[in-house]
């Protein structure tokens, strides 16, 4: 007699992909439209900025339009690079401790890296 | 050497050197590089939050030497990423899949890139006025 209480069919059953594999890949390419349209006017603002002092780099960045751009750039940096670096990590490390640890600390690299960022805009925005 | 001294699937030294291969891991090591290059991006938005002596300490570093050899690093791993990634989106569409195109799409990202860099860099040294 079988030990195994489950009917064949049910361990059969869901064995196939977890449907999440295209996620990653939209994501990522969704992040890139976004990064390949803000990049542009990313340097537009860097060149702006090596010309002025703190008090008037501080306005320029607290104007509505461009401290929302930004903000949507540091989310989609951190994002983009977080789903970049999985799979490089994926990749290449192969001991599973390593791979583990790594993937851990880019993403909590990530996270903290968009919520400093996002606050740090909201700071030069409404603050002062 | 294991056991059983099967032969392996060729791997990147027995290749024949081409553009192809150098694309694909400059794209990674440039994403790689920017991942740590968002320090940058957070350090100086988290100075000017914090008032006109930390973002001076910011300015001063990126007039620095050192500063600015990383900053140029960073403005050409950029300028390479989005131009290379502009070229996988393109890809993605399918497009610029045959081996003459994928080849010269190659060496144009490669030499849009370096362009770019001196182009931003010619703006940056102008505006900022010499060193």
């Amino acid at each position: 007699m079988s030990t195994q209480l489950r009917t064949p069919m049910k361990t059969a059953l869901g064995l196939g992909s977890a449907k999440q594999g295209l996620h990653h890949f939209m994501v990522q390419r969704i992040t890139a439209v976004a990064l390949l349209l803000l990049v542009p006017w990313l340097l537009w603002l860097v060149l702006k900025l090596v010309t002025l002092d703190f008090a008037a780099a501080h306005a320029l960045l607290a104007q509505p339009w461009n401290a929302s751009l930004l903000l949507v750039l540091v989310i989609a940096v951190f994002w983009h690079a977080q789903l970049g670096l999985q799979v490089v990590i994926e990749d290449y490390v192969h001991g599973k401790g390593s791979n583990l640890v790594l993937q851990l600390a880019v993403k909590l690299f990530c996270f903290l890296g968009a919520a400093a960022g996002v606050l740090a805009v909201l700071k030069i925005a409404l603050g002062r | 050497m294991s056991a059983n001294a099967r032969p392996l699937s060729p791997h990147i030294q027995i290749y024949r050197w081409q553009i192809q291969m150098m694309t694909s891991i400059l794209h990674r090591a440039t994403g790689i590089a920017l991942a740590a290059g968002t320090l940058v991006l957070l350090c100086s938005l988290l100075a000017l939050a914090a008032g006109p002596e930390r973002w001076a300490d910011v300015a001063a570093f990126g007039r620095s030497g050192l500063g600015t050899f990383l900053l140029l690093g960073w403005t050409w791993s950029l300028a390479y990423h989005w131009l290379n990634g502009l070229r996988h989106l393109l890809q993605d569409l399918g497009w610029g899949y045959r081996i003459e195109q994928f080849v010269r799409n190659g060496w144009l990202v490669v030499a849009g890139s370096l362009i770019l860099t001196i182009l931003v860099w010619v703006c940056v040294f102008a505006q900022r006025g010499g060193a």
